[in-house]
């Protein structure tokens, strides 16, 4: 008989899915039945590995096995402890929300086209995710992390008519392996640097308990870095986001960006504060001044968008860069030795994790809904849901304040706390770090703002106003509005981001075990005279916030102001439009996304490769009395022609180069042969 | 037992901020009109503005969605709420621990938010207009106001709107080179967060130079009311987070509870009133001398304007992790 506890729990969840795949040949031939069985079957499977992973957290002590399938001699490692234990919560909450959504949106493809292979690989993605953060030697972790990376490329090819899904799946796949590489490696070298016999250095437990040389640790360091940013999309190897997110399924975008992105923030957490443990400077202002980057390139790329899920994505980028920030304060703290500053910025870390996976899987589901009812991916071409989709509507609202970081939801505790972390750092003995600080401190504030003018842009373009679409949409309220699974399946995670909102104390009193155990330090939730409504990261003089007190306010305000105002009869005249005394008003007068962020793209422009033109059309007989006018606007990611152009310039040349070796000819690749054997007698004897 | 003394000086407090940001408007406007020359309609005459609307049938346009009834009401409580934070009369009011600075410039950003998707509910160009500028200025005026108030923050190594002011009363006076980037900056953001000239015109209508007007367009009756007082509201909050954050000398910094006695609680109260009248009355002619003196800017001069005080108020950051 087994004890039950969080890792007998995650078995159960990992066997479930393996379970889910046995059923699909089954019902490959009924799809609605298999839609039906699958998805709620990995929505289980989800819930289980969500209760494991807060248990882990919550009792604080690892567990850990060996199974000895794969190679000989080389036995899969796994262990739950409490930092693989938060990221399988976040991993599974959003995969839960997601498995109750795809019941519903993937009935969109039924009758269409067979959803056999998306429900194949899209198990096989949330059990590659899953087991990422439960392996424990490098070995399983790379099978592991392959596993979720083929997966996921599946997922984004699902739709492979469209040259530019498969355009982007391949750089997806490239991107994915060049990082794959740069793991290995780096796991090579940690492996190598144990100084163990044989393979027994792969384990984790085996770099946990070597001190790494600060040489090794730096080469070991900087090839995880690389490769876990490219799967993170940090910038400039942020893009193939934007292609693959928006090319997969919306389902699937939410999980990529939500969680799959999160795997490499767990890959850096692991790495740096768990397996090498070395916290020179330069790497914390490093990772610090990647993360600005990030953010501020991510969030005025959101902004330039009008694919409403590209806007997503590159917003994805963004809060990548957030979380960069605090692993690079995290990292300058330790090497400092503040371990309570530390504890800061890492809780700040993980907080803006979830808080990400929840806001930013409501968006993508968001988009996915508005795609299900509207076809449509231009927020040009929408406009005036708000009228036919009340559910959604409401739902992404609430997403878009979350991601804002508008008090009362999540999104500002995590904000909050990194900031508080710039403002409590003392003056550092380092004139670098005296400087990049303050200037992380302003560029963080700058995205901030940035990001809710990206999202009212998002939101006010796509819900409010009139339709922009050629066709009218249906005339009745509420006609557009997706199925229930689709609307529980936003619903939860709008839930979470308000209870993430308000009771950050507690949800910090979870997870303070693992900032303890990574740097030594927890934060006081409950310090002082306040009780839990209060958050206070350090002490009650320094800073205080209290979510749940705004939000009380706000409705009490609002419903007092509302009755007073009531209680004497003023009449509401709906009337039509005031149009000037113009009368020829159409929907197409209305500002559009191209409009909307126009003052901004003329403040930032010159970052970005911009081509606008205007041209009359050919039939004007004079430029005084254009009949037509044609505008294009061009955005482009200036990184994709200072690197990425390059580089797939110069390979294409070199393999040009080695095709001159192909001649076709038998008795040349004899020859060859021939020379290689003569070679290889002379140099290798 | 939970006293019910801070929560008294809690509610006049809320009252001050609901009945003094109308007679502020109607200071300024009224400086206004003896500074050009003109007759002033009185300093009451924003009450009656108030009152008027109040008892106007509201207009709506067909497609208005729940979104743009709802804004005007959201704007109002929040704005009330951050009146509830900040030290105006007392440093320890049961509010001021709800949220610190970061969280009150939040709140302001709730409010910039929801107006600006109000503004793009109705779907005529103007309101797209006014809500696509209005949000270009806040993504540069908002992180220019976090690092003025930042600066401060360090200084005192608080981010609780009372504490610092608390720290500024108590700490011997020291003229410092962050403080003064800080304060400069602040003003610059503030006239822009408060839609004043140079960089918006709160008194004109006119389509080329418009930004909050043009936002809030479609609204009548009581919807305008709402939105007109939190407006009012607003610059009053601005100003009393300058005070606050640069001049808080004069607040009342006993700790209120029934201990110390009602009189002497009563005395300090009164006379933060008094300072707050002064400082008030004071800054309104500041401000006047900046409105009248300046021309309103091209909208495309306000990035400019919000960079140069973003630079500014970055260098005060600067200055003090280097210098100080």
């Amino acid at each position: 008989m087994m004890t039950l506890s969080p890792f007998v729990l995650v078995s159960l969840s990992i066997l479930i899915i393996a379970f889910t795949l046995i059923l699909v040949p089954l019902f490959a031939r009924h799809q609605k039945i298999l839609i039906y069985v699958s998805f709620p079957l990995m929505a289980i499977s989800s819930a289980i590995a969500v209760i494991a992973g807060i248990w882990s957290v919550a009792v604080g002590i690892p567990e850990s096995t060996i199974l000895s399938i794969g190679l000989p001699d080389l036995p899969f490692h796994l262990r739950l402890d409490p930092l693989s234990g938060f990221f399988l919560t976040v991993i599974g909450l959003l995969s839960f929300f997601v498995s109750i959504y795809s019941t519903g949106y993937c009935k969109g493809y039924a009758g269409k086209r067979s959803v056999t292979h998306l429900v194949i690989f899209y198990s096989l993605f949330i059990a590659g995710m899953f087991l990422v953060v439960l392996s424990d030697d490098a070995f399983f972790f790379l099978i592991s992390w392959e596993l979720m990376a083929i997966a996921s490329y599946f997922l984004v090819m699902f739709e492979d008519e469209l040259i530019e899904n498969r355009r982007a799946a391949f750089l997806y796949l490239v991107v994915a392996h060049i990082g794959a590489i740069a793991i290995l490696l780096s796991f090579g070298v940690l492996a190598g640097a144990t100084g163990l016999e044989g393979f027994s250095g792969y384990t984790f437990d085996a770099m946990r308990q070597t001190e790494f040389p600060l040489k090794w640790a730096t080469v070991a360091f900087l090839l995880a870095f690389f490769g876990f940013s490219a799967k993170a999309g940090v910038i400039p190897l942020h893009v193939w986001l934007p292609e693959a997110h928006p090319a997969a399924p919306s389902n699937v975008s939410a999980l990529m960006s939500g969680v799959m992105l999160k795997t490499a923030i767990y890959g850096i957490i692991r790495v740096t504060f768990d397996l090498i443990k070395v916290f020179p400077l330069w790497w914390g202002a490093m990772v610090l001044v990647l993360g600005l980057i990030t953010a501020i390139m991510g969030i005025l790329y959101a902004i330039m968008q009008n694919d409403i899920k590209r806007m997503l994505a590159y917003s994805s980028v963004e809060n990548i860069g957030v979380i960069l920030i605090g692993i690079g304060l995290a990292i300058i703290f330790t090497s400092f030795h503040i371990p309570v500053l530390a504890a800061l910025s890492l809780t700040a870390v993980f907080y803006h994790s979830i808080n990400h996976a929840m806001f930013k899987g409501l968006l993508f589901m968001g988009a996915g809904a508005l795609l299900h009812a509207t076809h449509k991916k231009n927020m040009d071409e929408m406009g005036g849901l708000i009228h036919y989709m009340p559910w959604t509507s409401t739902l992404f609202l609430i997403g878009s304040i979350s991601i804002s970081a508008l008090p009362p939801f999540n999104g500002f505790i995590s904000e909050w706390l990194i900031f508080q972390a710039f403002l409590l750092s003392p003056s550092l003995n380092s004139p670098l770090l005296n400087l990049l600080i303050p200037m992380g401190a302003a560029l963080l504030a700058l995205t901030a703002a940035l990001v809710a003018a990206c999202f009212v842009k998002g939101f006010g373009i796509a819900f409010l106003g009139h339709w922009r679409g050629l066709h009218n949409p249906p005339l009745h309220r509420g006609g557009l509005e997706v199925n229930w699974p689709m609307r529980i399946g936003m619903l939860l995670p709008a839930l979470m981001c308000l209870i993430l909102g308000i009771l950050p104390t507690m949800v910090i009193e979870w997870m303070d075990k693992i900032s303890d155990e990574l740097v030594g330090g927890k934060i006081a939730t409950t310090a002082g005279a306040f009780g839990w409504l209060w958050l206070t990261p350090v002490a009650h003089e320094r800073a205080s916030y209290s979510g749940a007190i705004v939000l009380l306010w706000i409705i009490v305000v609002v419903m007092l102001v509302y009755i007073l105002l009531h209680s004497r009869k003023t009449a509401i005249h709906r009337v039509p439009l005031w149009d000037c005394g113009f009368e020829k008003i159409t929907p197409r007068m209305q500002y559009n996304a191209n409009s909307f962020s126009m003052p901004i793209r003329r403040i930032f422009g010159f970052l970005f490769n911009i081509r606008e033109q205007v041209r009359l059309s050919n039939a004007t007989l004079h430029p005084s009395f254009p009949n037509r006018l044609y505008y294009r606007l061009r955005i482009r990611d200036r990184f994709w022609g200072w690197i990425y152009k390059p580089i797939s310039e110069s390979s294409y040349w070199i393999s040009r180069k080695f095709g001159r070796l192909q001649q076709g000819y038998i008795h040349v690749y004899l020859i060859y042969s021939f020379i290689t054997i003569i070679i290889l007698l002379v140099f290798a004897r | 037992m939970i006293e019910l003394y801070p929560f008294l000086i809690e509610a006049i407090q809320i009252l001050i901020v609901l009945l003094f940001a109308p007679l502020f408007v109607g200071w300024i406007r009224m400086l206004k009109c003896w500074f050009q020359g003109r007759t002033s309609a009185g300093l009451f005459q924003p009450y009656r503005d108030i009152v008027k609307l109040f008892h106007k049938d509201v207009i709506l346009a067909e497609n208005a969605s729940w979104l743009f009834r709802f804004t005007p009401y959201l704007v109002f409580g929040v704005t009330v709420l951050a009146g509830g934070i900040i030290p105006i009369l007392s440093l320890s009011l049961p509010f001021a621990t709800v949220a610190d600075v970061i969280a009150i410039v939040a709140l302001f950003a709730i409010v910039r938010f929801f107006t600006a998707l109000a503004g793009m509910d109705i779907g005529t160009a103007f309101g797209g207009m006014g809500s696509s500028r209005e949000m270009m200025i806040g993504s540069l005026a908002e992180p220019a106001m976090l690092m003025a108030i930042f600066t401060v923050s360090l200084i005192s190594q608080t981010t609780s709107l009372s504490n610092m002011a608390d720290m500024l009363i108590h700490k011997e006076f020291i003229l410092r080179p962050s403080m003064a980037f800080a304060l400069l900056a602040f003003v610059l953001i503030s006239l822009a967060e408060t839609g004043r000239i140079p960089v918006d015109n709160p008194a004109t209508h006119l389509e080329l130079t418009m930004i909050h007007e043009a936002m809030i367009l479609e609204y009548s009756g009581r919807h305008l009311a709402l939105i007109e007082w939190a407006g009012m509201i607003k610059l009053f909050l601005f100003t009393t987070i300058g005070i606050a954050s640069f001049f808080p000398w004069g607040i009342s910094t006993l700790p209120s509870n029934a201990a110390i006695g009602g009189l002497g609680n009563l005395i300090s109260i009164s006379a933060g009133i008094i300072f707050l009248i002064l400082k008030l009355g004071f800054l309104g002619i500041g401000l006047i001398l900046i409105e009248t003196g300046l021309a309103k800017m091209r909208i495309f001069r306000v990035p400019e304007f919000l960079g140069g005080a973003f630079l500014l108020s970055t260098l005060g950051m600067l200055s003090y992790f280097i210098l100080e």
